[in-house]
């Protein structure tokens, strides 16, 4: 079906979030809507989806004027959402999650009519190539099998205009290329597919129109087949961004992580980490790439205290850490940029100035005898809040509500507040919009040029690119391979990240 | 400026829960008013003009009964005899005398609540801190001067609730044992271990066949504020306002306060960032004890200046109510204190004069929890804005009071 949304506004208590939005997207077509965080996509797909209503503005399904008053009427016109979160009930079968809420039933007493929801699901999963498994429990799918669960919900309630929000957050690059590929069947057999993203590579991919979003309004639109990663990332910041942050060629010096037969255990007790032996020397970026679950959690972990060691050595600046905490390795001039900032680095409901002291509070200027100097916390806070540029209404805005890459800054800035190191930043840019990513790296950079070590965790291809010196991929707990930044490509890292031993690959 | 909006943004909500609490108390006062509800028939203007006027009396008897009658205290203190005036003033002073202990036992869970743990343990707490006080004024009687008698028994309650908070921290920190449970566990057996020492002849009132301990009072006495007759309110009250002072100095002023905060909100963040979970549990729980506990020791010293079973009362539950009511916060605990005082004192006065049960206040004041735990209740009924977050907007600040989270 044709779908066109005309003039939509939508207005929140201090915020235009969509300001006149007009897209179209034909029947069979892939619309890739891109944006930062903040530009209004969500707002957008939810007034579609019936969670909210527009101030101003029009639906027309097929040239039919439609307006839905809440979200079982956008349903019953054949839009369906996947959501970034999934709505998946865990201890379900794949066959009773999808009928949820639509079953059919085959007597008075409301019985549920099983083997009927059971057929059509196994025909649509056929169908569309979606290979999920009709009895498997949600709970034991894999994250890109839950989402697969999501369409097939969709596709169940019979929806012709198919939105995904945000679809490859959490895929491995695999998983997302095989749902590049379920997007193009769905298309193919006339749905209308609508795909809010905000990395750029996605898009060119699997999109047949693209509209870019900004500060919601759309702020133009582009054809796949011409338009440049460049060009979109310049219409979605609003000015030029780099996308790849310019750096000089390493200078590598003294060793200052070194690690050796390194074994850590998750938190089930199996060995997430099986023997890994790296260094890291100042003056270098050294990019751990791989996909999640590989290990890199525990041995980021480990690194900074948080986990034991359950074998082999670590050394920072010559000084074994296989025992210390996390403050006595803080102490030794680590900086840590955790992986889910959320809920390992910020306080979200804290201040911004508390949080910029979270791991600092208890040293001079801050803390003078267990008493803290309020004067100096606000001072170097705000401070920290102008030299990153951090966009919050004042230091005393609660960090849980400023933006994810204002977020991830007030981390940034609160560890390198200090004299550092070693810098151990996990996924430094999930989640985050180009304008913020281009920021993280060029900090990043400087820190290295500023002479410190660089280990950076990344599920992220493009990011591992981007800013590693040496790349060295982990699969399985062990370092499979390290590639210099020059060697590395897209297609070599890959073969890695899926467990293939690599010929060209230096031993560590 | 800014500073007064922001206090009134964060008031509006417990303010309005009262108000909104009071109106339903008002309700429930006409519909069971059988008098005025059987003219509804013959003279609904009648009925209704009496059944307002009945709500009227009741709160006006309850004000009356909470803070004394203005006329009266005027008059008394125009004649200036001591007797008057005490009658006079004793009822906004038992609003005072009952909200001693509210105090500290609500600034005792909130900074355990802010530092993430649930501690339900109060009345426990305050029943040792109760027989802490009173074995060491009865084992001191004599071999001092009731000055240090005083301290050292209100030491000794201290000690005493502190002690009985710190096995739940040091359970959790060390086992991960939950605290609810650990917590009121304790407050059972906290309960028998008072029953247990009131056997003892030593503290047992000689000849008496109920469980209560010898009076204190001839040993040892908390000096009063106003010395007339018949008038309680003594200095504890004002260390519980110092209490209130140090706590709030304490959870935003010190880095022990921050640490307690951090661990509090967020468990995992503050492991990364270096502090130590465990260590604050346990101080938060000592803490919490130990305020609870020297609420225990005014209150057999000072307030009752006798032990008894049922010392403890419910005030480590109400508290817990309070304190929420109180965002956390120490001066709202104090206000809330006030206000719970304020209620169970007046409501006496309305029992007698209006024939309406003292029931109907725990109605109201569970009315008053209700609602503060319901903010967008109270939002919807007074049509005041609420947090509605659109998406990314840095200037949205969520008005409700920050309720902990269990680690």
């Amino acid at each position: 079906m044709r779908l066109e949304l005309r003039d939509i506004t939508k207005r929140f208590p201090g915020v235009l979030a969509n300001d006149k939005i007009s897209i179209s997207a034909d029947r069979g077509k892939v619309l890739g809507m891109l944006g930062e965080n903040g530009a209004g996509k969500t707002t957008l797909m939810n007034i579609l989806s019936g969670l909210y209503k527009p101030d101003s503005g029009q639906i027309f399904i097929d040239g039919e004027e439609r307006v839905f008053g809440d979200p079982v009427a956008a349903i019953k016109a054949g839009v369906g959402m996947v959501h970034q979160h999934f709505m998946l009930v865990p201890v379900f079968t794949v066959v009773e999650a999808v009928a949820l809420g639509a079953e059919t039933v085959t007597d008075f007493l409301g019985t549920f009519n099983r083997a009927e929801a059971r057929k059509r699901i196994v025909e649509l999963s056929e169908q569309y190539k979606l290979d999920v498994d009709p009895d498997a429990k949600i709970e034991t799918l894999p994250v890109g099998v839950r989402q697969r669960v999501e369409i097939l919900k969709a596709l169940y309630r019979q929806s012709d205009i198919l939105v995904l929000d945000e679809p490859s957050a959490v895929l491995t690059p695999y998983e997302t290329e095989e749902l590049y590929s379920i997007i193009r069947s769905l298309a193919a057999a006339g749905t209308t597919v609508i795909f809010i993203t905000h990395k750029l590579n996605e898009v060119l991919e699997v999109a047949d129109d693209i509209v870019v979003l900004r500060r919601g309004r759309v702020a133009g639109s582009a054809d796949p087949k011409t338009a440049t990663r460049q060009e979109l990332a310049n219409l979605m910041v609003g000015r030029d961004v780099e996308l790849i942050v310019p750096k000089g060629p390493a200078k590598p010096g003294d060793v200052i992580l070194h690690m050796e037969a390194l074994h850590v255990r998750d938190d089930r007790l199996e060995m997430a980490v099986k023997g890994v032996d790296l260094d890291v020397r100042a003056g270098e970026i050294v990019a751990i790439a791989g996909v999640q679950g590989n290990g890199q959690t525990e041995l980021v972990e480990a690194i900074t205290g948080l986990r034991p060691v359950d074998s082999g050595t670590i050394t920072i600046g010559g000084t074994h850490t296989e025992k210390a905490s996390p403050r006595h390795v803080s102490d030794l001039g680590v900086a840590h940029i955790p992986e889910d900032r959320g809920r390992d680095g910020l306080i979200n409901p804290m201040s911004v100035a508390e949080n910029y002291i979270l791991d600092s509070y208890h040293k001079a200027p801050y803390s003078k005898r267990g008493i803290l100097d309020l004067k100096a916390v606000r001072a170097r806070a705000a401070q920290g809040v102008k030299d990153f540029d951090i966009r919050t209404p004042s230091i005393d805005t609660m960090a849980g509500s400023l933006s994810g890459g204002n977020q991830q800054k007030v981390v940034v800035a609160r560890e390198f507040s200090v004299p550092v190191q070693l810098v151990v930043a996990a996924q430094p840019t999930r989640g985050l919009d180009v304008g913020s990513i281009e920021y993280i790296h060029r900090r990043i950079v400087e820190q290295r040029d500023a002479g410190a070590a660089i280990l950076i965790v990344s599920t992220e291809l493009d990011e591992v690119l981007a800013v590693g010196d040496r790349i060295a991929v982990m699969f399985d707990g062990r370092i499979v391979g390290i590639l210099s930044g020059d060697d590395a490509t897209y297609e070599n890292l890959g073969l890695l990240m899926g467990g293939a031993s690599f010929g060209g690959g230096v031993a560590a | 400026m800014k500073a007064l909006r922001r206090l009134l943004g964060q008031a509006a909500i417990p303010v309005l829960s009262v108000i909104t609490a009071l109106l339903f108390g008002g309700v429930v006062i006409v519909l069971t008013d059988f008098d005025q509800l059987s003219k509804i028939g013959t003279d609904p203007a009648g009925a209704i003009l009496g059944a307002i006027g009945g709500v009227a009396k009741a709160y006006g008897a309850m004000l009356t009964g909470a803070f004394g009658d203005p006329t009266r205290i005027q008059t008394a203190l125009r004649t200036g005899a001591t007797k008057d005036i005490a009658t006079a003033i004793r009822p906004i002073t038992e609003t005072l005398v009952a909200s001693m202990p509210l105090i500290f036992c609500g600034l005792g869970v909130a900074v355990s609540f802010r530092a993430g743990m649930f501690n339900i343990g109060g009345d426990g707490q305050l029943r040792l801190g109760a027989l802490g006080a009173t074995i060491a004024a009865i084992g001191l009687a004599g071999k001092m001067p009731p000055g240090l008698i005083l301290v050292a028994s209100i030491a000794a309650g201290t000690a005493a609730g502190a002690f009985w908070g710190f096995i739940p921290g040091l359970l959790k920190a060390r086992t991960g044992a939950h605290e609810v449970i650990t917590t009121i566990m304790l407050n059972y057996v906290s309960a028998l271990v008072l029953f247990f020492a009131l056997r003892s002849p030593d503290l047992r009132a000689a000849g008496s066949t109920v469980p209560v301990s010898k009076v204190l009072t001839p040993i040892v006495d908390v000096p009063k504020l106003i010395t007339l007759p018949g008038i309680r309110l003594d200095f504890g009250f004002v260390v519980a306002l110092v209490m209130a002072l140090l706590c709030s100095w304490l959870l935003f002023r010190t880095t022990k306060g921050f640490e307690l905060r951090a661990s509090g909100f967020n468990l995992t963040a503050a492991r990364y960032a270096g502090m130590s979970a465990g260590g604050s549990m346990m101080l938060a729980m000592t803490i919490s004890g130990a305020l609870a506990g020297m609420a225990g020791g005014f209150l057999v010293i000072g307030t009752v200046g006798q032990l008894s079973l049922d010392v403890a009362g419910g005030i480590g539950f109400n508290a817990i109510a309070l304190a929420l009511l109180a965002g956390l916060r120490p001066g709202g605990v104090v206000l809330a204190a006030l206000l719970f005082g304020a209620l169970t004192n007046g409501g006496k006065l309305m029992g007698v004069e209006s024939g309406i049960p003292v029931d109907l206040l725990f109605f109201i004041m569970a009315l008053v929890i209700m609602f503060v735990a319901a903010p967008g209740l109270i939002r919807g009924m007074w049509r005041i804005k609420g947090s509605a977050k659109p998406e990314a907007t840095p200037a949205t600040t969520p008005t409700a009071p920050a309720t902990p989270t269990t680690p």
